[in-house]
């Protein structure tokens, strides 16, 4: 077999592998369903809870996206913000940082007394979450223009503007596109913590449920859907990054 | 005859110069309208930061700078540069590459789009005279170091600017590529009638290319020679082995030694 084939197939082989032996395991070491479920157990309980799954799944999911898509925007301007200007990014940076390093599952109480249970709650933590590494990421593929071709353009009379948005810009898509891979999955994170703590609705929200009354295989069945979901949000970034920035991606496309 | 760039009695010092030592002083220079000028000397003498000077991206902390009969308060908005990184963005192909700068200078930023044809045309005729004819849709990964460059060439010519400021432009290429190209800037300057400022450290492309030679101490940088070149134009790559030639420079590399051991 040829080693191209061979790398097309080794997801699908190592996935299918891992299940295997964690069904055999379970039922050589006869571990108990309350403890680690089988995989057989789990994917009964998908399809067993298969209509409720699929509700919350889809509220999840918006509340995700919704949350992804503020944190895109308000990332792409902040980005454009400090990394055009030095002044607004050293004086920013300390409370950017800060921010961030707060866990946001502790400002889900702050959210609650805002806006109440609901929708807002699990936006809001997911938008949190997942802005910062876009904002990072930009600013640096603005900041770091080559000073040559700064020279170039401002030597033909370009403004600050014109820089940013004819190199500055289009040079930090690379970059950009990377963090939407980290800001998904994050986002993703925010919003189940948020549905968690805050709504009705929800995987999360499920998941709290389910654990209080010690459905366990409920409760598997939700990480499963989790898992695909994130799996599937993964995958759909990293191939709008793949055909939005081909360009910066040419050792690849060699092979 | 007024010249087109006159730097007169500059000194220029860093602000962000950690020991507050000049990058040039008391420099002085004039290139005539359609010159090629070229200017050499030991690493270090402050070239780059002339090159700066003349196009408005730095302004001297004495001394003053004027191009094409002004002063230089701000970027000059007519000058081209090249530099020995070509530069070119690899997001766009190299045809649009070329078409940068008129996105920026006007008049041709508010012609552009309704005349992008007639524009397309003369960048295609520049890739032409570069010897690139036909190229301008790869991206510039595509193209080698020289191509790069050459098209860098065109970037810096498609505004049709007055003066054309080059950093060391064939400093990274092969020997052969390099004479490839200095056939080329040789016969664009011919036929674009523009003034160049050519900084380099090959004192034979120097020789072979330009109308007149500065030659630059170490830093703090002052021009210690000034030297005519006379061989006639258009010139041949085999007047580069003539005596004549090769006695130019070597009176060159006299003055560049001579700067490197008073530093």
């Amino acid at each position: 077999m040829k080693t191209k084939n061979k790398l097309a197939l080794a997801p699908w082989v190592f996935t299918v592998g891992f299940f295997a032996l964690w069904e055999i395991l379970c039922h050589v070491l006869k571990i108990s369903s309350f403890i680690l479920p089988a995989p057989s157990t789990i994917l009964w309980a998908v399809w067993e809870y298969r209509n409720q799954l699929t509700y919350h799944a889809m509220h999840t999911l918006w509340m995700t996206l919704a949350g992804f898509g503020l944190a895109v925007g308000f990332g792409l301007l902040l980005g454009m913000v400090l990394g055009s200007s030095r002044l607004i990014n050293a004086g920013t940076y300390p409370l950017l940082v800060g921010f961030n390093s707060i866990p946001k599952v502790a400002v889900v109480p702050i959210l609650v007394f805002w806006f109440g249970v609901g929708w807002v709650p699990p936006v809001m933590t997911a938008f949190l979450i997942s802005f910062f590494p876009i904002v990072v990421n930009v600013a640096t593929g603005i900041a770091t223009v080559e000073p040559e071709m700064e020279d170039v353009l401002r030597a033909l009379g370009a403004s600050k503007r014109d820089i940013v948005f004819k190199v500055g810009v289009p040079r930090a898509m690379p970059y950009f596109f990377g963090s939407l891979k980290v800001a998904i999955t994050l986002a993703y994170v925010g919003s189940v913590i948020g549905e968690q703590n805050a709504s009705n609705v929800g995987i999360g929200n499920l998941l709290t449920r389910a654990s209080a009354a010690f459905e366990v295989p409920l409760v598997w069945a939700a990480l499963v859907v989790l898992a695909v979901l994130g799996v599937i949000m993964y995958a759909i970034t990293a191939y709008a990054e793949r055909s939005m920035t081909g360009w910066a991606q040419r050792s690849q496309m060699a092979a | 005859m007024k010249p087109f760039v006159d730097i007169h009695d500059v000194t220029h010092v860093y602000a962000r110069a950690e020991d507050g030592l000049p990058a040039v002083q008391n420099l002085n220079l004039k290139v005539h309208e359609g010159e090629f000028a070229a200017i050499v000397g030991p690493s270090g003498c402050g070239k780059s930061t002339l090159m700066k000077l003349a196009t408005g991206l730095q302004f001297p902390v004495e001394g003053t700078v004027i191009v094409d009969g002004k002063q230089v308060g701000a970027p000059v908005k007519l000058a081209g540069m090249a530099f020995q990184n070509p530069t070119m963005l690899p997001w766009r192909t190299t045809l649009d590459n070329i078409l940068l700068p008129l996105e920026i200078v006007e008049p041709h930023r508010s012609r552009l789009r309704r005349h992008k044809a007639e524009y397309v045309a003369k960048a295609e005729s520049l890739l032409a005279q570069v010897g690139l004819k036909g190229q301008g849709h790869k991206f510039p990964w595509q193209l080698s170091g020289g191509m790069q460059q050459r098209a860098s060439l065109c970037r810096a010519l498609i505004h049709e600017p007055k003066l054309l400021m080059l950093d060391e432009p064939f400093g990274a290429l092969d020997s052969f590529t390099r004479e490839e190209l200095w056939c080329v800037m040789r016969d664009l300057h011919a036929a674009q009638k523009v003034t160049i400022i050519l900084v380099t450290h090959d004192l034979r492309e120097a020789a072979f290319l330009a109308d007149r030679i500065f030659c630059m101490s170490a830093r703090p940088g002052r021009i210690v020679a000034e030297r005519e070149v006379e061989f006639p134009r258009p010139r041949d790559l085999e007047i580069t082995y003539t005596p004549e030639f090769s006695a130019l420079v070597h009176e060159l590399r006299g003055h560049i030694a001579q700067a490197r051991q008073a530093a």
